[in-house]
């Protein structure tokens, strides 16, 4: 099959909110989605980018040009019912869009074609975009609502972040893994990467993953060590509940880790205040410097909004700080057992230079 | 932060197969952060052509050969309180270790900085290696170090052919083979053994991926790595021979980060500081890996690393080795944001190695374990196909791209098979014709082990060619199509029986026309304040604006480095740059291989990281609305486009297109000469063996015969007889109506001459004459050349002179150019005249300190008077500067290592001395000529020859030499009372024979093989061509001309090593 001849491909066009038109061809489903467009720089991991829970509500455009090389893996599952490649159960971006489809996939772990799986998973894609042109329009104007347009079939714009986009992509109801784990984790879901899951559980600990909203201080069965509040989409002032509930943990002074999202809910629950990004954070290669050390670390990161560290009560310090823009990239209380981290420990995709941080926290809860 | 206030620098000497002109591009960057801190630096590189070594680089300079002992003298005098060793390949590398062994180092308090050398020997003794790596459970392939022959062949039994050997300190693995039973061991360890104390027998993994990690690591524990690449030719393909894409195309996530992780753990347990390179193999079917080296230097692969990404690798590993933290440094591209980071590309980039094979008789053509490619090319595209087509162009081979090329005589008839299991330096051609042939991705990918991936893009450049081939009327999105997939206009004229001016016109009208697109190290995410920039036709809108406040001018670069066009070139280049910053205009670059200066994106003021094609310059031209082209500095790609250029209404500055012309075209050159009154060899155009006999016989043996058009790999050749002339046309250019040949008269026993100068207005304002050591036979470029000349007559440096003032008057030349004389007794005669600056530019400029391509800007600008005097760079120079070649034979399996009229060398050095043996005997050094201890072997051919060498003979016997000789020639030299031992051939199987004395089995070797042959005649598997190959082989110095021999005696007379002078360029005054 001759690749970007695109003869037997349906037009498609992604529609910015300014007006901008890019126009290209179809590779996924054969249907119209509006979303926030956004950009990420990271090379490698489509498959995982796609299935993370915080590209709800929004139009992924990636930046690395040539996409589907490798194809997608099947879905298998390890012996704690979670699938081995993704990131969740299925695809959560609400589009792709790219520069140049490799119709032609190899690898032997890949099960279908990226195209097979949008298609399956019914989500639209778009290749023959000027994806860098398109980041420099949202670098310099800022995130944008926008539409994938296939064929004439077109749809209305919509801002997902007035959703509560969490409680859209969370579990919904109790999920126990690993019950012979030595630590009990309560690991708060609002959008969760499965690979906090097996992070988690890779150190031993059992993980009782809830809804966003879930009240688990009042859940009298739950036994718990220590508190992971997990990444997710959208803005964090709209988890109202899960702030609420964390900020009652904090009382009763459990171990906390806030990972992202989690990061932002936290300080939110301690009283300080989040704010939007002009273009977020969504790379594999995002310096973070540790405050206390002065050591720094190759991060993959995946955000939208933002901690203001000036609005955080005394007690509170900067864990980490973004290298390139100065932007607060962790917290940490001076005598408390709360820490959080803006960027992904987890990795997948990307390096794997802060996985340490789960140890610290397990320290935590000694 | 103490940091040193002095530092030695040690660069990586001449260009050969391995080392090439990457690690002056790492030393120059190097030097710029070191003179940022303020510190004085002091460098040592006998690469008189390099830009590191050019008076505003560094502090001091020393011409002198990169050895142990050199380096100490030069220690012993400067006092640096520092060492840098990673930034000069393997030679500094090697150099450094032994300095510090000896104990060097510690006596004179130089500290080395960055990697320590214990670190360093842990990744060079592959023992070591292992033991660390099992230190901290890493894998790498079962392997077993041994010392002789017998021990290799036990161990392969346990470790299960196939398998491979590689030896222990050896750059671009020389001395590496692929050996599938005992028999292949038995052969290749005798002679890695000869060259290396150490070999390594190591399990084979066939078809398994080859991927590399450019690693970097500061001293607070920071690491990161800065950029992946896949080798598109699997695991058995050394690296320096395969495609290489950046990024990784075919890794997952996980693969690229459990690689990436691996790298890190690794470059911390070793304690690198400053930039590692680590080669990993990675099943193409498992999970599984294996590390296979580890470069604790800037390497090749760091430097195309660095122009791939952006990432100034080398300029970032000298501030880490002064102590500096990563996240100290800021990235230079964006400004704002830091140093510690990863590069995200969002495009790819492609890079193929150019080969000269078919420079060298006998040579093996087969790609392997082992380095044969001599330069490389890169290419920037947001497709495969665009980049990869790309980089075929800008091979410099012929080819159009990768499908449209003109039939190639030598691919047909070939077994596919054979050459797909089996590669040889046209393998992607191989391939390709492989799919039109209907091979399916599938069948290629199990005889060849390329991911399909790869072999799916390569087939898509097919298909739109046969789309195109099909097509009756190009449409817009056809045409499109096309230029997205990297076709040039040339290739689609081609194919559709057009002209490319005919294309390009069309796709203007339909407004086709590739866009601008920076490289920024962080794919957009922060705007970039460098322009380092290539064309796409995958996007719609440049990422820049072109209006200037300053005029503009575009220099092209050299390309492809080659036999015969290398760093000299992008010294002129580099120089024609600094000279238009200076003088306040815009300097916009245009070139395409990563290896060199001009294409570090702080050298000019825009860089266009792309091809220099008449359809790509062009393209930037009018994108740019410059003010006009330098075509004279790069050499013989752009000089050979001037006149499509000026064709398509490209302003060319200084000399004419048709002025160019009229030198290059043999026709009217030739016409012009007659005109002027100046003599030349006979010659004539012919296209037949009878007419090639006739004219032979007219004007008598021996003739020069060679292909009137070149594509690549020129064949070149001197007949002494019909039957060589015959031979030749037969075997090497089928001569006929469509490929005719130039025959000229050779003149024997005639000295070769060259003028290099720079012309305002048909005036010469400078000039340089050079002579060579050996007569004309010998190719310029393999020459030895002595400037200023000491050995010429008066008259015949007037009559040079003259001659060079008539053709400049005639030609109208303004800029640089270049004659080649032959001169016999007073008789002068022009062989050649070029244009443009030449391979001697660099040379003559900075023994004479007066900058040639600094001049030749100048006057290409208009900014020289014709009016005034002319300067001869001679005058007043009371030293002088030898410049010697660099051949890389060792590495050419089975090539003969014999200087003739096609040049065979790889690069060149030069140094200066108070007399001519003092330079001349630096400069071989320099070049990796051990001086001889004790065993001479002397072996000349015809008694011409032997009576023109009797007194140095006598010389060489009378120093105390131990003479031995072939049959004849010891005969001669018993005649004459000069006591040898007289040898067998290595084809009378009788002793005491060559052999023994070659590969030291009985315990005497040879130090010097002199060995001159009767005539230049091509009979291949002559005894003379096995002693010359088994003295390449077994890394003895080998002299086959009879000029330089007698000079070597003279030198060895005359000057002893421990007196050679060790003084820094600016002492010669």
């Amino acid at each position: 099959m001759t690749e970007n001849i695109g003869a037997a491909l349906k037009d498609a066009k992604l529609v910015l909110q300014d007006g901008t038109v890019f126009q290209g061809k179809s590779f996924g489903a054969d249907v119209s989605v509006p979303g926030e467009v956004v950009f990420n720089t990271g090379m490698v991991g489509y498959p995982e980018s796609l299935t993370d829970p915080s590209y709800k509500g929004q139009i992924l455009v990636l930046t690395y040009p040539l996409i589907g090389n490798y194809g997608v893996p099947g879905n298998d599952k390890d012996e704690h019912g979670l699938p081995l490649s993704f990131e969740s159960e299925k695809i959560r971006a609400e589009g792709l869009i790219v520069s140049n489809y490799s119709f032609n996939y190899s690898h032997y772990t890949a099960a279908k074609s990226l195209a097979d799986w949008l298609k399956e998973e019914g989500k639209p894609a778009i290749f023959g975009i000027d994806t860098r042109q398109l980041t420099k329009k949202l670098r310099e104007k800022g995130v944008m609502l926008g539409k994938i347009v296939i064929g004439n079939n077109d749809v209305e714009f919509e801002d997902p972040n007035l959703r509560n986009l969490a409680a859209e992509t969370c579990t919904n109801n109790k999920v126990t893994y690993n019950h012979s784990g030595k630590k009990r984790i309560v690991l708060i879901d609002c959008g969760v990467k499965l690979n906090i899951i097996r992070s988690l559980i890779n150190r031993r600990c059992c993980v009782i993953r809830v809804p966003w909203d879930y009240d688990f201080l009042a859940d009298k069965e739950l036994d718990f060590d220590g508190i992971v509040i997990s990444n997710g989409p959208g803005d964090p002032k709209m988890c109202t509940a899960t702030i609420n509930n964390v900020a009652a943990a904090m009382k009763e002074e459990h171990p906390i880790f806030g990972i992202c999202l989690g990061n932002q809910i936290l300080a939110l629950a301690a009283g300080g205040d989040t704010y939007k990004l002009k273009y977020g954070h969504r790379s594999q290669n995002q310096p973070c410097i540790n405050n206390e050390t002065k050591r720094c670390y190759i991060t993959t990161q995946n955000h939208g909004y933002a901690v203001n560290m000036k609005t955080m009560p005394s007690g509170w310090e900067e864990l980490f700080v973004n290298a390139n823009d100065g932007t607060n990239e962790g917290l940490r209380h001076k005598n408390k057992p709360f820490m959080s981290f803006q960027a992904h420990p987890e990795a997948t995709p990307g390096p794997l230079d802060t996985a340490f941080l789960f140890d610290e926290f397990l320290g935590m809860m000694k | 932060m103490d940091k040193p206030t002095k530092i030695l620098v040690l660069g990586s000497g001449s260009i050969k197969i391995g080392e090439a002109g990457e690690f002056d591009f790492s030393g120059s960057q190097a030097l710029k952060s070191l003179r940022e801190e303020g510190i004085k630096t002091v460098l040592v590189n006998p690469n008189i052509a390099t830009i590191q070594s050019d008076e505003k680089m560094a502090d001091k300079i020393y011409f002198l050969p990169i050895t142990p002992y050199f380096v100490e003298k030069i220690i012993a005098k400067e006092h640096p309180d520092g060492i840098l060793l990673g930034f000069g390949g393997q030679t500094a590398l090697n150099c450094g270790v032994v300095l510090h062994d000896s104990g060097v180092l510690a006596k004179y308090n130089v500290k080395v900085l960055g990697t320590p050398i214990e670190t360093i020997k842990a990744t060079e003794d592959r023992e070591l290696f292992v033991k660390k790596l099992n230190e901290i459970n890493l894998k790498t392939p079962r392997s077993k170090a041994v010392t002789n022959v017998n021990d290799a062949l036990v161990a392969a039994e346990k470790i299960v052919y196939p398998i491979i050997i590689r030896s222990a300190y050896a750059l671009g693995g020389l001395g590496s083979a692929i050996c599938k039973n005992e028999e292949e061991l038995e052969d290749a360890a005798k002679q890695a053994l000869a060259n290396a104390p150490q070999i390594l027998v190591e399990e084979y993994l066939e078809h398994w991926k080859e991927i590399e990690y450019e690693v970097v690591r500061d001293a607070y524990d920071n690491c990161i790595t800065v950029c992946n690449m896949e080798n598109l030719d699997p695991m058995g393909i050394h690296t320096g021979e395969s495609i290489v894409v950046a990024p990784s195309q075919t890794l997952t996530n996980h693969e690229y980060h459990k690689l990436r992780e691996i790298s890190i753990k690794l470059i911390r347990h070793l304690g690198i500081v400053g930039e590692c390179n680590i080669q990993f193999a990675l099943d193409q079917n498992s999970d599984e890996y294996r590390i296979i080296e580890v470069n604790a230097r800037l390497s090749r692969s760091s430097a195309l690393a660095s122009k791939a990404t952006g990432y100034p690798l080398a300029f970032v590993a000298a501030k880490l080795a002064l102590g500096y933290s990563l996240t100290e440094i800021k990235n230079s591209i964006t400004q704002i944001t830091i140093a510690c980071f990863e590069p995200a590309l969002d495009y790819i980039v492609v890079k193929i190695p150019r080969w000269d094979l078919k420079k060298f008789r006998n040579v093996s053509r087969r790609i392997g374990s082992s380095m044969k490619s001599v330069g490389e090319v890169m290419a920037i595209g947001r497709t495969f196909e665009e980049a990869i087509q790309k980089a075929v162009r800008m091979l410099d081979i012929g080819a159009y791209g990768l499908v449209g090329n003109k039939a190639q005589a030598k691919l047909q008839g070939y077994d596919i098979k054979e050459e797909l299991a089996n590669p040889t330096d046209e393998r992607l051609f191989v391939i390709v014709e492989a799919m039109k042939e209907g091979y399916g991705v599938e069948q290629i990918h199990k005889m060849t082990g390329i991911d399909e991936w790869f072999l799916h893009k390569l087939n898509n450049v097919i298909s739109v060619g046969e789309q195109l081939t099909a097509t009756k009327n190009l449409t817009p999105q056809l045409l499109k199509t096309a230029k997205q997939n990297g076709f040039s206009d040339r290739q689609i004229a081609k194919i559709i029986g057009s002209k490319a001016n005919d294309v390009r016109a069309l796709r203007k009208n339909h407004g086709i026309v590739p866009v601008v697109k920076q490289i920024d190290t962080l794919a957009a995410e922060y705007p970039a304040k460098t322009n380092y920039l290539y064309l796409t036709y995958n996007g719609n809108e440049d990422d820049i604006t072109f209006r200037s406040s300053r005029k503009k001018i575009i220099v092209l670069g050299s390309g492809v480095y080659r036999i015969g066009s290398s760093v000299e070139f992008d010294w002129c280049c580099v120089n024609a740059v600094f000279t238009l910053r200076q003088l306040g205009y815009e300097a916009v670059m245009v070139n395409y291989n990563p290896e060199t200066v001009s294409t570090d994106y702080d050298v000019c003021d825009k860089l266009y990281f792309d091809e220099i094609s008449s359809e790509t310059v062009t393209d930037i031209y009018e994108k740019e609305k410059a003010d006009g082209v330098i075509i004279s500095m790069g050499g013989q790609i752009p000089n050979n486009i001037a006149l499509k250029l000026a064709e398509l209404g490209v302003k060319i500055l200084g000399t004419t297109p048709e002025s160019i012309d009229k030198a290059e075209d043999r026709q009217k050159f030739s016409q012009l000469l007659d005109k002027l009154g100046i003599d030349q060899p006979r010659w004539e155009e012919l296209t037949s063996v009878e007419d090639a006999e006739k004219f032979a016989a007219a004007a008598g043996y021996p003739v020069l015969v060679r292909p009137s058009y070149v594509l690549s790999g020129a064949a070149m050749s001197i007949s002494f007889s019909d039957e060589d002339l015959e031979q030749y046309l037969d075997k090497a250019s089928s001569v006929s109506e469509e490929y005719p040949v130039v025959i000229s008269k050779f003149i024997t026993n005639s000295k070769e001459i060259e003028i290099d100068a720079v012309a305002a207005n048909g005036k010469i304002v400078l000039e340089a004459i050079t002579e060579h050591i050996e007569n004309a036979g010998v190719h310029s470029g393999d020459a030895t050349m002595v400037f200023p000349p000491k050995k010429l007559y008066v008259e015949t440096t007037r009559k040079i002179s003259e001659i060079a003032a008539k053709i400049a008057d005639a030609l109208k030349i303004t800029g640089p150019f270049n004659i080649q004389f032959l001169a016999k007794e007073n008789d002068v005669k022009v062989i050649e005249c070029n244009l443009r600056a030449s391979r001697s530019f660099p040379f003559v400029s900075k023994v004479s300190k007066k900058n040639f391509a600094e001049i030749a800007t100048k006057a290409v600008l208009g900014l020289e008077s014709a009016a005034s005097e002319k300067v001869d760079a001679a005058e007043g120079i009371s030293y002088v500067g030898v410049k010697s070649p660099q051949f890389s034979f060792t590495r050419l399996k089975g090539a003969d290592p014999l200087t003739s009229v096609e040049m065979a060398s790889t690069g060149e050095v030069a140094c200066l001395g108070t007399n001519t043996y003092d330079a001349f005997l630096k400069a071989i050094m320099a070049a990796g000529f051990k001086l001889p201890e004790k065993n001479i072997l002397i072996s000349i051919g015809g008694d011409e020859a032997k009576v023109k060498f009797l007194p140095y003979a006598k010389k060489l016997s009378w120093l105390g030499f131990a003479l031995f000789a072939t049959e004849h020639t010891e005969l001669f030299l018993e005649k004459n009372k000069i006591p040898a031992t007289m040898l067998h051939k290595v084809s009378e199987e009788k002793s005491p024979n060559i052999l023994d004395y070659l590969d030291g089995k009985n315990g005497e070797k040879l130090h010097l093989v002199i060995n001159i042959p009767t005539s230049f005649t091509k009979k291949e598997l002559d005894d003379e061509y096995v002693i010359r190959r088994k003295a390449a082989d077994y890394g003895i110095p080998l002299i086959t001309n009879l000029q330089l021999a007698r000079l070597l005696a003279e030198a060895i007379a005359a000057v002893k090593p421990e007196e050679l002078e060790v003084k820094a360029w600016d002492e010669y005054a």
